[in-house]
């Protein structure tokens, strides 16, 4: 039975993920391209220590971004606002960081807090709103993602502009070295005996993995995370059994935000150490898309942060040999997406229709055996 | 009395009459500060951006009446943009209005397979399609656009217009090769107090209209009627109510939704080809610009009533063509908002609902104040208007909305 289970869990995946490739390889089959060319240059290139280094520096914000869409998630709360929150504390967050000098260890849990609380307060509005007004939460983050984005502008080119800056690229005062996050080369140097030819591994990948592990106990281990899974299943029976909604809604709201502050992080405390233009927006969409690939789970979404940002950072390869655009990747991703919440749906349907059969012949067991008998 | 009570265009056009004169009158208090609030141009230009979101907010009403939710818009809207544009470039500007609203309902296809037919959540399958539709646009420009002269992966070559028109003797246009003389036009250039303001509302409205404008203008009468005048319209309405109980009825509620949902991205498509065809005359990677969830801001707005939602995306559209024109006009439109929020907290105290008054009488205050020490507004707000405006309705006048009842829900025939 178990195993039944798992191979069903399993197969949606896998089967979402070949539908992908197949469709993509259609496409670029219908512009005139080998689809096994492309993919197979993709593979030789995408398994250098150059591009795994990438990788996780690509996966570690989508990670952060995934977590945050699933807090939500789990409780059928939909933060599509992760977007504006996390670029609005990215912002706040390098400026602040920027604003102080502090020693080492304490200047970087400073600039973390700021974004957090940032994050956590701007989704906290959408989550009061919906418990005080009744206002849609999809509706009001949608809304707040234009605030906070226009917010970004108006702070940055009105308050928040480093001075001393004489090039036209808007950005913040840089952030001291005792601000800044160190990387992990020589850990990936001690481990591969390889040098990573000028890329560093961002250090911010271990507070990824540890607010994974933290949102595993916690959603597992821990009283408040049990409210919010059982509020998600069965709102009514979670509330019967004493959790409030517009408690757990706000706290949701608040927790989502929290770690969607931290997305930015990565880049503003491992490598651009300011805020600027050229910042990279879009993880808080992008962010939906693993949490749903990842069911809303810590490991899933691990796994498929690692796939997207794995497709990423080998995708550029097929615009230097020239086999196929590099495009091609996007449209693989978005096809995963899709076929992978339709996947979901289909197995859960299995699923609840086998378990019911399931229990009807259990309660018809004994039935037929006392029918025997008197036969 | 009695013919206003009875006709309901007759006060819709007198409520438009108050809108101009109150714009006039603000007009005439910031001379010569501001010259663009009432303007033939800015009549215009609020008339060519309200277009694509008035589109995408018809779109959202067709789905949601259905049941529907379909934050999809956006991508369904960038579809129509880039299948717009490619029509636009290789068939004429006609056959790219009509292949974007192929492309955009292709999109509300794929929302309809998903929400429909396997029971997915619809706000997961609406960003599905928002993360699908600009990675194909993005693909498919680098194919197609690229080797040509003014193309690239971000943007298409330049296309032609549908073409435009101005409407005989109002705004001079022709009439059996006769050139009509131009009456708006000329009382507009009066300078006389009012008259000439309506003059150049009209005026503006009316001449260089673009057939493409007209087109999805008239689409707010044909919505209206196909809902609520024809048995097909109460079926769709009726999906969106209560599915079951319609399904008991023998209406086929599959077929409702998935033919209203196509629908609604046919609707986004052809907003997005109207942008790329009308608005700029090129596909550009990103000109969407949050306009689909624009439009289902003017679904709430609109209470979900295609004239409602009209109203709101002329609403949006002038303050679009406002940030774009004249600045400073922003800047008296808060005097305007900080008069009408104190208004508003006026009528919630009449009413008794001292929180609410409270509330907007001390934003009211805000804004004036705002108004009071600064020149110019910020050219980061004009933009989030809709936005903001969407969550105060929200927040003041939830209890005055009504969404379809079963709205958002998901439908399995046969379960309650």
């Amino acid at each position: 039975m178990s195993v039944r289970r798992f191979a069903l869990a399993l197969a949606a995946p896998v089967c979402a993920f070949t539908f992908s490739i197949g469709v993509s390889s259609l496409v670029l089959m219908a512009f005139g391209t080998n689809p096994i060319d492309a993919w197979s240059e993709m593979l030789s290139y995408g398994t250098r220590l150059e591009t795994f280094v990438e990788t996780g520096n690509r996966a570690t914000p989508l990670y952060l971004a995934g977590i945050a869409v699933a807090i939500g998630f789990r409780m059928n709360l939909f933060n599509i606002g992760v977007e504006g929150q996390y670029v609005l504390a990215a912002l706040l967050a390098a400026s602040a960081g920027a604003a102080v000098d502090l020693p080492p260890v304490l200047h970087v849990a400073l600039i973390i807090a700021v974004a957090m609380t940032v994050g956590s307060a701007f989704a906290g509005v959408a989550g009061y709103l919906k418990v005080s007004r009744g206002v849609h939460e999809v509706i009001s983050t949608i809304m707040l993602n234009a605030v906070a984005l226009a917010a970004v502008g108006f702070l940055l080119r009105n308050w928040l502009l480093d001075e001393s800056d004489t090039t036209l690229n808007m950005m913040t005062p840089e952030i001291p070295a005792s601000g800044q996050f160190p990387h992990l080369n020589s850990l990936v140097e001690t481990f591969t005996r390889e040098i990573t030819r000028g890329r560093e591994l961002w250090g911010f990948l271990l507070v990824a993995v540890f607010v994974g592990v933290l949102f595993h106990v916690f959603l597992n281990r821990t009283r408040v995370g049990f409210d919010l899974r059982a509020t998600g299943l069965n709102p009514f029976a979670a509330e019967a059994s004493g959790a409030d909604p517009s408690t757990n809604i706000v706290r949701a709201m608040l927790l989502s935000g929290a770690v969607a502050g931290l997305i930015g992080l990565p880049e503003v405390l491992g490598d651009a150490h300011k805020y600027d233009l050229g910042f990279a927006r879009g993880l808080g969409f992008t962010g939906i898309a693993v949490a749903l690939v990842g069911r809303n789970h810590p490991g899933g979404i691990a796994i498929a942060a690692l796939l997207f940002g794995w497709l990423d950072s080998s995708a550029p390869i097929l615009d230097v040999v020239g086999d196929a655009p590099r495009e091609i990747v996007s449209i693989l991703q978005g096809v995963v997406v899709l076929s992978a919440v339709v996947a979901y749906e289909v197995v859960n349907r299995i699923r609840r229709v086998s378990e019911a059969r399931d229990a009807a012949v259990a309660v018809r067991l004994p039935l037929e055996t006392s029918t025997g008998n008197t036969a | 009395m009695e013919l206003l009570r009875s006709s309901t265009v007759l006060r819709w056009m007198l409520a438009a009459l108050g809108v101009v004169v109150v714009l006039s009158v603000l007009q005439e208090l910031a001379r010569p500060e501001t010259i663009d609030l009432v303007s033939v141009g800015t009549a215009e230009s609020t008339l060519r951006r309200a277009v694509p979101i008035l589109l995408a907010g018809l779109g959202g009403i067709w789905a949601e009446r259905a049941g529907v939710v379909n934050i999809g818009l956006e991508g369904m809207m960038v579809l129509g943009t880039w299948f717009g544009a490619w029509g636009a470039l290789e068939f004429g500007p006609w056959w790219g209005i009509a292949i974007g609203i192929a492309g955009g309902a292709a999109g509300g296809l794929l929302h309809a397979v998903a929400t429909v037919g396997f029971g997915v959540d619809h706000i997961v399958s609406g960003v599905a399609v928002n993360i699908v539709a600009p990675a194909l646009a993005r693909f498919l420009s680098g194919e197609v656009f690229s080797g040509r002269s003014g193309g690239g992966i971000t943007q298409s070559p330049r296309v032609d217009s549908v073409g435009h028109f101005d409407l005989p003797f109002l705004s001079g246009g022709e009439l059996l090769g006769w050139r009509t003389p131009d009456m708006l036009g000329w009382t507009a250039d009066q300078n006389w107090l009012l008259a000439s303001d309506i003059a150049a509302v009209l005026s503006g409205i009316t001449s260089s209209l673009s057939w493409a404008t007209l087109l999805a203008l008239s689409l707010v009468p044909v919505s209206v009627f196909i809902l609520w005048r024809t048995p097909f319209g109460l079926q769709i309405r009726a999906s969106g109510e209560h599915p079951v109980a319609a399904d008991s009825l023998g209406v086929s509620v599959y077929r409702m939704k998935f033919t209203a949902v196509v629908v609604s991205g046919a609707l986004a498509g052809f907003g997005g080809a109207f942008i790329a065809i009308e608005q700029t005359g090129v596909y550009r990677e990103g000109q969407v610009q949050g306009r689909g969830f624009i439009g289902l801001a003017t679904v709430i707005f609109g209470n979900w009533q295609p004239v409602g939602a009209f109203l709101g995306s002329l609403l949006f559209g002038f303050a679009d063509a406002l940030q774009l024109r004249d600045r400073t006009a922003v800047h008296a439109l808060l005097l305007l908002a900080g008069v009408a929020l104190a208004g508003l907290a006026l009528r919630a105290l009449l009413k008794r609902r001292h929180g609410s008054a409270v509330l907007l009488a001390s934003s009211s205050a805000a804004v004036l104040w705002w108004y009071a020490v600064t020149d110019e507004v910020a050219g980061e707000l004009p933009p989030i208007t809709p936005h903001v405006v969407t969550l105060l309705v929200l927040v003041f006048a939830t209890s005055r909305l009504r969404m379809p009842a079963a709205n958002g829900l998901r439908y399995r025939r046969g379960q309650e």
